[in-house]
């Protein structure tokens, strides 16, 4: 046990910090939420990716620096302490790309990679459907092959992103007779194609974070297939897989919200000082989230020198999702009154983006498998419970 | 960077597992709990044998020569078998505090704690009672600012009763004219290095309790049939359950955290302890709640082993410094002008 970073450790952290020390956009960009702050968050994808910041974990030759997970964790850390911008292409890069580097053909690698890497693919999920939320393998949506076309039809549903982004990667039945986990297939939709309707959603605060996406007679090249046809679920798991998932919502953030929710409370101690479970509430933050930290870095050491990922990585999500709505829950409590009022009403003093913090936070415990289908997996497969 | 224990560690903690499973059943404890001293010299010797009452103490005085971070997995599954005898005090507290005072009274003391000839058991102020005294042949007590080196029959003990059974405490008196064998501010810095070690053994032990109690449970609710079904199968117990695997999973790297900073002596040993006791023992209380909720009215009674853990768990949360103590020493860093926070912070 060594619990210091090296030289060259060091040397990669004030080289990303230089870098976003010059490069960090000085006004906050809009949120991609919007049509505007969607071209804004893309362009940024473009300048992080020509300094060869876009994808640290991806190989040299694919214009990342193959960097391993201690340095992605030190990369985080700089990226949020830089305040820099969301990653709007987050589904693209961490949980598609590494997917496709495992299961794609090189002609695949070569056609989506680049353009993902650079900004120009923007890529949404398209996993849900209205009667396929927890139970993922009731999926019914179907790809028809007709020579070399999939003809797709059906709906997805809560797709992140999907509104204004270019691509869809999603789970399709491609064996009609086929049940649950068999016959699906895992295919890649150009959100362009003929056929397919995107209805945006009003997300919590009113702005079209998700869509639901029709397909009518959808055709789509075989080309875009991803894996065998019928093997769907073997990759999306891999997609759905730890070390993206530990990747998607590094400890960085959580570090930074404690932080700034410390600054927080002392800012405002005096108003708070008759309500003593504030105090508790914010030192558990900085507890939670240093933990998270920590346990982190140990997975991330342990997985270097050849460890394996078990059942237990089921905790993480549980973790995290709660932690922040925690955090965000005590923001609120200090912030009394100005809590509900939004960042730009006149009595709003100081209250900062923590309202849509806390927004957002409440769907931590739901998206990417709720909360209590974490806790069954927990208790079924790392405590070995009955099902 | 490398946050993980070496092959060795491991391997030796799977030995060390291994023969206490064996060895401290439920049925052994509790006939501890009617002997006179609860303590058993031949298991003792045993733990000798194995090498544990020498893992800390030097070479040159005939130990292993080895830290808290090689020794935390091992206190860990003595939590795991609620050890009666006092091996995580003597090895990872007193110990490194003779060593520490040095001189000859190490000199002396030293060769016989590697044997085991000698338990040597430590204290300081903050603990209201000290465990395990009747049977410490060296007793370094921290009283008023200054610290006493006693030899078993040199002080006076009066037992207090605690929830535990198996736990031994008790009152003791500084006799009149007892040497000072340190004061003034070595004393602090020795008491504050010694609560550290303290509190990081009750850490590390909540872990395994935390762990042993998670796997009564799934035992338990695996064999209790209730509606045809075990009723471990019922998504209101799993859950239960799974709510205690996730806070104790993210207590364990503080705690091995917190060892490395009590081996290395770094500045921040006591944020880091402070934050691993509080994890781990709230981890081991989450358990010891959920855990005789799911074993319904068994989990009430005296003939279930459960309590035997979880009595374990409630004591070590609030020795060694309280649940409010240590929290006082997170808030003293965290809401200090200029606190190192936020991403990145944490190796600094």
């Amino acid at each position: 046990m060594q619990l210091a970073f090296t030289e060259q450790q060091q040397a990669f952290r004030s080289e990303i910090r230089t870098w976003l020390k010059a490069n960090v956009p000085a006004e906050p960009l809009r949120t991609f939420d919007t049509e505007e702050g969607f071209q804004q968050h893309r362009e940024w994808e473009a300048t992080l990716n020509q300094g060869r910041w876009g994808m640290v974990t991806w190989p040299e030759a694919l214009g990342g620096r193959g960097c391993d997970l201690i340095e992605w964790l030190i990369f985080e850390e700089e990226y949020y302490r830089a305040g820099a911008p969301l990653r709007v292409n987050q589904n693209g890069i961490f949980l598609l790309g590494p997917t496709l580097m495992e299961y794609g053909t090189e002609e695949q690698k070569a056609r989506f990679l680049p353009a993902m890497a650079e900004g120009r693919d923007i890529w949404a999920q398209g996993w849900s459907e209205p009667g396929a939320g927890s139970d993922m393998a009731a999926i019914r949506s179907t790809a028809q092959r007709k020579g070399d076309k999939y003809i797709i039809n059906g709906q997805k549903t809560w797709s992140t992103r999907a509104v204004w982004a270019d691509w869809l990667f999603g789970m399709f039945r491609t064996d009609p007779e086929s049940e649950r986990h068999r016959g699906l297939t895992f295919i890649l939709v150009p959100l362009k194609t003929p056929g397919i309707t995107v209805r945006p959603i009003p997300q919590l605060d009113g702005l079209p974070g998700f869509a639901e996406i029709f397909f009518d007679n959808v055709e789509v090249d075989v080309s875009n297939r991803l894996g065998e046809e019928g093997a769907g679920w073997a990759v999306a798991m891999a997609t759905a897989g730890f070390e993206r998932g530990l990747m998607l919502r590094s400890p960085a953030r959580f570090q930074e919200t404690a932080r700034r929710l410390v600054e927080l409370y002392r800012a405002n101690e005096a108003s708070v000082s008759h309500d003593p479970q504030v105090r508790e509430a914010v030192m558990r933050a900085y507890l939670d989230a240093e933990s998270y930290c920590l346990s982190t870095y140990q997975t991330a050491c342990r997985l270097s020198q050849g460890g394996k990922i078990g059942a237990e990585s089921s905790t993480n999500k549980i973790f995290w999702s709660e932690l922040d709505q925690n955090m965000h829950a005590t923001a609120m409590s200090i912030l009394g009154a100005r809590a509900e009022l939004l960042p730009h009403a006149p009595a709003a003093s100081g209250v900062g983006h923590w309202l849509d913090g806390w927004l957002f936070s409440q769907s931590g415990p739901i998206y990417a498998g709720t909360n209590e289908i974490q806790r069954n997996i927990i208790a079924e497969r790392m405590l070995g419970m009955p099902r | 960077m490398d946050f993980t224990f070496s092959e060795d560690q491991l391997l030796f903690q799977d030995s060390v597992r291994g023969f206490l499973v064996n060895e401290i059943t439920p049925e052994r404890l509790r006939a501890g709990w009617d002997t006179e001293t609860g303590r058993d010299p031949a298991l003792w010797q045993q733990l000798a044998e194995l090498g544990l009452t020498g893992l800390t103490v030097p070479e040159e005085h005939g130990g292993l020569g080895m830290n808290a971070v090689d020794f935390v997995l091992l206190a860990q599954e003595c939590g795991y078998v609620a050890l009666p005898e006092p091996l995580v005090n003597h090895a990872l507290v007193a110990v490194p505090l003779l060593e520490d005072l040095g001189g000859e009274l190490a000199a002396r003391w030293l060769p016989l704690a590697a044997t085991g000839e000698a338990r040597v058991v430590a204290a300081v102020e903050q603990n209201l009672v000290v465990e395990d005294a009747h049977v410490a042949d060296l007793l370094l007590l921290e009283r008023d600012g200054q610290w006493y080196a006693l030899e078993q029959g040199q002080f006076s003990c009066e037992r207090n009763e605690s929830v535990d059974p198996g736990r031994r405490l008790f009152s003791v008196a500084v006799p009149a004219g007892a040497t000072v064998v340190a004061g003034g501010a070595q004393a602090r810095i020795l008491r504050s290095a010694t609560l550290n070690r303290g509190a990081l053994g009750c850490a590390a032990q909540a872990l395994g309790l935390a762990q042993r109690m998670i796997d009564l449970s799934v035992q338990y609710t695996a064999d209790r049939k209730q509606f045809g079904k075990p009723i471990g199968s019922f998504q209101a117990v799993k859950h239960h359950m799974a709510n205690v695997a996730v806070r104790l999973e993210y207590a364990k790297a503080p705690v091995h955290r917190a060892a490395y900073a009590a081996a290395e002596d770094a500045a921040a040993a006591g944020l880091a302890v402070a934050q691993a006791k509080l994890m781990a023992c709230e981890a081991a209380n989450l358990a010891a709640k959920n855990s005789i909720q799911v074993h319904g009215a068994m989990g009430y009674t005296w003939e279930v082993d459960l309590h035997i853990f979880m009595k374990k768990a409630w004591a070590l949360a609030n020795t060694w410094g309280d649940a409010g103590w240590h929290k006082q020493q997170v808030a003293e860093v965290i809401f200090a002008d200029g606190a190192a926070l936020g991403a990145g912070a944490t190796f600094q």
